[in-house]
Parts: C-alpha cells; structure tokens; sequence
C-alpha cells in the first residue's frame, strides 16, 4: 500500500560536529523519506550548526517544512541553505505559508467535567425539545384547523402520495409481522393453558391483545421505524439543500406544505393499517389454532364472535390517531432541526425514530392503565 | 511554465487513447484521445453534457470506460480498480464541492490520506505535514479545528486543495474549482492554483467554465465536442478554430470581458 520509491534510502542528514558543525542534507527530501528525515532533524535539537542543502536532489513539500525547521534552528536565511532553482522556489512558497506553525493545541477538559456537561446538555436539550416538540404541535394543529376551514389549501396529490408511502407500501410488512406474531401469541397461550385443559382460551387471548394492544402498537412501532425515519431524511435533506428556506421566501408555510400531507395521511392510514394488523393477527392465531391444537374453523370464528365487542375495539383503534400525530410530527420536527451536513441528516434521523417508538409505547402504557381504570 | 512545456513535447504523464464511454445507448466518448504534459495546466472545457466529468472520473478509475487504453506516467491502467490504487497515491483530487468527511475536522481530512497510506509516519510529524498543507493552501492554522459545515465555499475548497495535497502527488485533477466562488474569490483560487503548481512542479487536469481561470493560469485547453477532444493547443490557437461552440464560447461577451481583464492586469 506504502509510497515506496526506489531511491527512498538516499536521503540523508550528514553532521560533522567538529570544525565548523557542518549540516549536510543530502538525496531525496520527499514525503516518502520524511519519517526517517524527521527523526534526524528532531536527534539534533541542541547543536549548533550551519545547514548546506546544495546536495539535495529532490525535494517536495514536506521535505522543505523539514528544511525550514532546521533553518529556522540554525538561524540562516534561505539564500545561504545553498538551494537553487525550482526548490528554492518550493521550499519559498512553503516558507512563506508555514510561519504561525506553533499554534497550541486546543485545551480539553478534565474528564469529570465532560461528563458533568454531558449530562447537564441533555437535560436541557431534553426540556428544549418538549417545548419545541409542543410549539410545533400546537402550529400544526392551528394549521390543520385553517385547513378544516379552508378545505382548498390542502395539498391533495402530497396527501395521496404520502398515504401510498406510509400505508399501501407498509401493508405487505405488516401483514406478515402481524400474522407471525399472532400465531406465536397462540403458541405461548396454548402452551399455558393446555396444563388447564384450556386451550380453548387461546382465542379470548388471541382477540384480546390484538383488538386492544397489538394490532395498533404493532403498527406504530413498524410506522415509527419505517416512517418517522423517512419522514426526517425527507424534510431533512430538504433543509441542507435550503430548499426551506426557498418555500419559506416563495410565501409558502411549510407546516402546510410538508408536515399537514403528511400528518394527514398518516391520521388515515394508520388506523386502518391497525385494522389490517388487527386481522392478520386474528389469521395467523387461527392458523396455529387449527393446524396444530384440534380447535376447528367454525368453533374459532364462533368464539371470535362471542370475545369480540365493539368496547374492546375502540379500546385498541382510539390509539390510532394519536400515535399517528406523533409519529408523523417528531419525524417532520426531527427533519426540520437538521442542520446542513449529511451526518446532521442522520443524527436526527436516529433521534426521531428513538423518540417517536419511546412516545409510542409510554403512551400505549398509559392508555392501558387509563382503560383498565375506568373498566372497559 | 510555456517553455517547460513546450521542452517536454513527448513527455506525457497522462496519454489517453480511444477512450469509449457509452451509457445505454447514449455515447459520450467515442475514440477520444488526450495527453496531459508534465508541468502544465491542461483545462477541459466544453458544453454541458459532453463528459468532461466522465473523462476524469474514467481516468481516476471512478468509472469504467467502455473501451480504450488509459495510461498513467507511462503506465497501463488494467482496470478501474488498479486506477484507483495507482492514482489514489499518485494523484490529487478536488471535488467540485470539496467533498469534505462532514464529520471530521479540517485537520483530521488533511491528515486522512497520510493515515491510510503512510501509517509509520507519527502522529505529531502527521499532524505538522497536514498543517503546513493547509497553511500552503492559504488557510490560517486555527482553520484546522473546525468542521467542515463552519467553513464558506472557498475555504472548503482551499481545504480539499491541502487535502488533495497531502500525499505530494505529481498529478493534480480539478473539477470545477472556481464554481460558486464570487470573482475575487476565484481570482484568489487561480492565484494560489498558479503559485502552488510552478512551487510543487504539478501536472494539473483541470475541468473548468470559468473564462477567467483560463485567461490567466492555463497553458493549454482541451475542447471536448462531438464526442471526441476537437482540439488541444494553447489558447491562441483554440480561439482561432473555425468551430460553432468554440466561436459562441471564446467570442461571446464574457469571453470579451476576460480578455480585455487578462490583457489589463498582464
């Protein structure tokens, strides 16, 4: 992989430190030799001596910061280094540049201290960002009631557009994660109550997490994986090209053009995607129930029918929307705090899938007690 | 450096011969020919569309040419992959954007190259070649702790030129050096160009639109046409060429203008 030249091992530093402390720099001074140059310079330190750079047969620019060191030690002028010609013209142009070169290293902190200012920057990013998080709220859901009004500012094709991304695209996905996971749900119930010659309760437990909890969290945590992330790159990467700021100066309002569409198409369809999770759970469920535990087609369906109430449902699909909103607001808030550079673009990225999955499921926890509570 | 160049008639650091490039049915090069000289500044120029980008990305192994032999200070570059070896120590590369890593600091682009090719060099030596770099490149020292996202266009050009630097490469390829930078921003950036090419005795590639950048600082130019490099001479020649876009593109207005500029300032 290495540079290596043929003539590497000319160079060399010559010192007689009798007589008149003769410096000889001899060969090829080039970035190929500059290790080995350099730890003869740095052997020197303390002598006195006068540098003759006359048998130098090449020379490039990280040679001549070589040459400039030892000539700004033994105090000579470029014209008594015996130079000529094109490398004279070299090592002036690199003498020229190269003056202020002992700029200190920056100070770092001690170690305690970073870690204090750590934590201290996420509180407040963590505060800053709950604020930012409501402000944003509370504009678009300003903005979503001037549309309500106004039913012609909504951007329609962007609406439609977004809804093929976020639900038609996502729904092959979520059928199968769904699917699986119910028939695995039917699994480990039936492995539980078949010690209580209960399997038929497998089917109450099948209906019951999917038309309460699963069905719609499995959703929002596939949509904030999938969605919150490409909802962020998008605004993202149109806030680097400042194609923001171009909506912003044409009198256009962002919030109406890039967060309502896709807000509004995420409000329609994650709630029917949780429907689609919500079947494909209750499918892969009577998949396991009559492949493997004895249970038949019609005793499932019927005592489907007999666990499922609409309380339970409206249990599950209120959710919807609300994971919707946040989920399409942190990944739009998230694009819109990026700050130019690629890596900005993939930070936040991170973060708005971090945050909204968070959201999603302490909310879904507080739900859960909520509806316990009041004994739906 | 005209008579340098004019000394080393045969002396080729790049020979490139029936270069092929076609995408699809799209042909962009067809058996085009072209030597870069030892020591000069060859500028490409040509309209938009006709491969200028093509050609270096073909020539830095970027990009496999559909047919054609390329050669490299006399050496044949089997592949793309062997191009990029050979070249990636050979020669110096500025983006048109700079290109700099987004996440690491001025110091640490400079220093990137000389990490991966020359790891026995140490970390301080590694860290005083990438500083004069910058330094030669005009950039203050204090410029090396920043991020590339603080910098304006030319500084971050300036910055990709130290990097481009770092390895001391013979070979110089630029694309579009002066876009986006304001006048005198552009005049400064050929100045430095000019300065560092005689000091470092560069063979520069030079992809430009930039009349200016011509006018001043290069001895020759390629005009890509019709598929094919439809001339390569000093510019006095070039202007003299009986062609359609080389007439609108050296005697339009701005070329007037640059013109009447160069002659002013000798």
């Amino acid at each position: 992989m290495r540079v290596h030249d043929p003539s590497a091992d000319k160079a060399e530093l010559v010192f007689q430190p009798d007589g008149d402390g003769r410096l000889t720099a001899r060969g090829d001074w080039t970035l190929a030799n500059v290790e080995r140059l350099n730890n003869q310079v740095e052997a020197l330190s303390g002598q006195v001596f006068r540098l003759d750079a006359s048998g130098i047969s090449r020379l490039d620019a990280s040679g001549a910061l070589l040459l400039e060191r030892l000539l700004c030690r033994s105090g000579q002028a470029a014209a008594e280094s015996g130079l000529t010609g094109q490398w004279r013209t070299l090592f002036d142009a690199v003498d020229a540049a190269c003056d202020d070169r002992h700029e200190p290293e920056p100070q770092r902190e001690p170690q305690w201290r970073q870690i204090l200012a750590r934590i201290g920057r996420a509180m407040v990013e963590i505060a800053q960002s709950t604020r930012e998080l409501m402000n944003f709220l509370g504009i678009t859901v300003h903005r979503f009631a001037r549309t309500l009004v106004q039913p012609w500012r909504l951007r329609m094709t962007s609406t439609v557009y977004h809804m093929e991304q976020t639900g038609l695209d996502a729904a092959p996905l979520l059928i199968l994660l769904s699917g699986l996971i119910g028939a695995v749900v039917a699994f480990l119930g039936a492995t539980v109550l078949r010690d209580f010659g209960a399997e038929l309760f497998v089917i109450d437990l099948v209906t019951f997490a999917f038309l309460r909890e699963f069905g719609v969290l499995l959703t929002a945590i596939l949509m904030a994986g999938r969605t919150a992330s490409a909802f962020c790159a998008q605004i993202g990467m149109m806030k680097s090209r400042e194609e923001i700021d171009a909506i912003r100066t044409l009198g256009l309002d962002e919030i109406e053009v890039l967060v309502l569409p896709r807000m509004i198409a995420l409000l329609i369809t994650l709630p029917l995607l949780a429907f689609i999770a919500t079947i494909a759970g209750l499918v892969g469920g009577l998949v396991v129930s009559v492949l493997s535990l004895d249970i038949n087609l019609t005793l499932y369906l019927d005592r489907v029918q007999q666990t499922m109430t609409l309380k339970h449902y409206l249990v599950g699909v209120l959710k919807a929307p609300i994971f919707a909103v946040v989920i399409a607001l942190i990944g739009c808030l998230e694009g819109l705090r990026v700050e130019g550079t690629a890596q900005s673009v993939g930070e936040h990225t991170t973060t708005a899938v971090v945050r909204s999955l968070t959201m999603v499921i302490v909310i879904n926890a507080l739900a859960a007690i909520y509806f316990m509570e009041i004994g739906w | 450096m005209a008579d340098n160049a004019a000394n080393n008639d045969q002396d080729a650091v790049i020979r490139v011969r029936g270069l092929e490039n076609r995408f699809g049915n799209d042909v962009v090069h067809d058996g085009l020919d072209l030597d870069v000289r030892r020591g000069e500044i060859l500028a490409v120029v040509g309209g938009s569309g006709t491969g200028k980008s093509v050609l270096m990305r073909s020539i830095l192994g970027l990009l496999r040419p559909s047919g054609g032999r390329i050669e490299v200070f006399g050496r044949q570059l089997r592949d793309s992959e062997d191009a990029q070896q050979f070249m990636s120590r050979r020669a110096g590369v500025l983006f048109q954007d700079g290109a700099l890593f987004s996440s690491l600091t001025v110091l640490e682009n400079v220093e990137l190259p000389l990490k991966t090719h020359r790891p026995d060099i140490s970390t301080q030596l590694r860290r005083d070649l990438a500083r004069s770099k910058i330094q030669l490149a005009g950039l203050r020292a204090s410029t090396s702790q920043k991020m590339p996202s603080e910098l304006s266009g030319g500084m971050r050009k300036r910055v990709a030129l130290a990097r481009a630097l770092a390895l001391e490469p013979e070979l110089l390829f630029l694309d579009e050096p002066t876009a986006g930078l304001d006048p005198i921003g552009a005049a400064d950036f050929d100045r430095l160009l000019h300065t560092l090419q005689r000091a470092l005795g560069l063979s520069v590639f030079l992809i430009t639109h930039d009349l200016d950048t011509l006018y001043a600082i290069c001895d020759r130019i390629a005009v890509i046409a019709d598929r094919q490099i439809l001339a390569a001479a000093p510019l006095s020649e070039i202007e003299k060429l009986d062609h359609e876009w080389i007439r609108s593109y050296f005697h339009g207005p701005r070329a007037r203008a640059a013109r009447q500029q160069d002659s002013a300032t000798g």
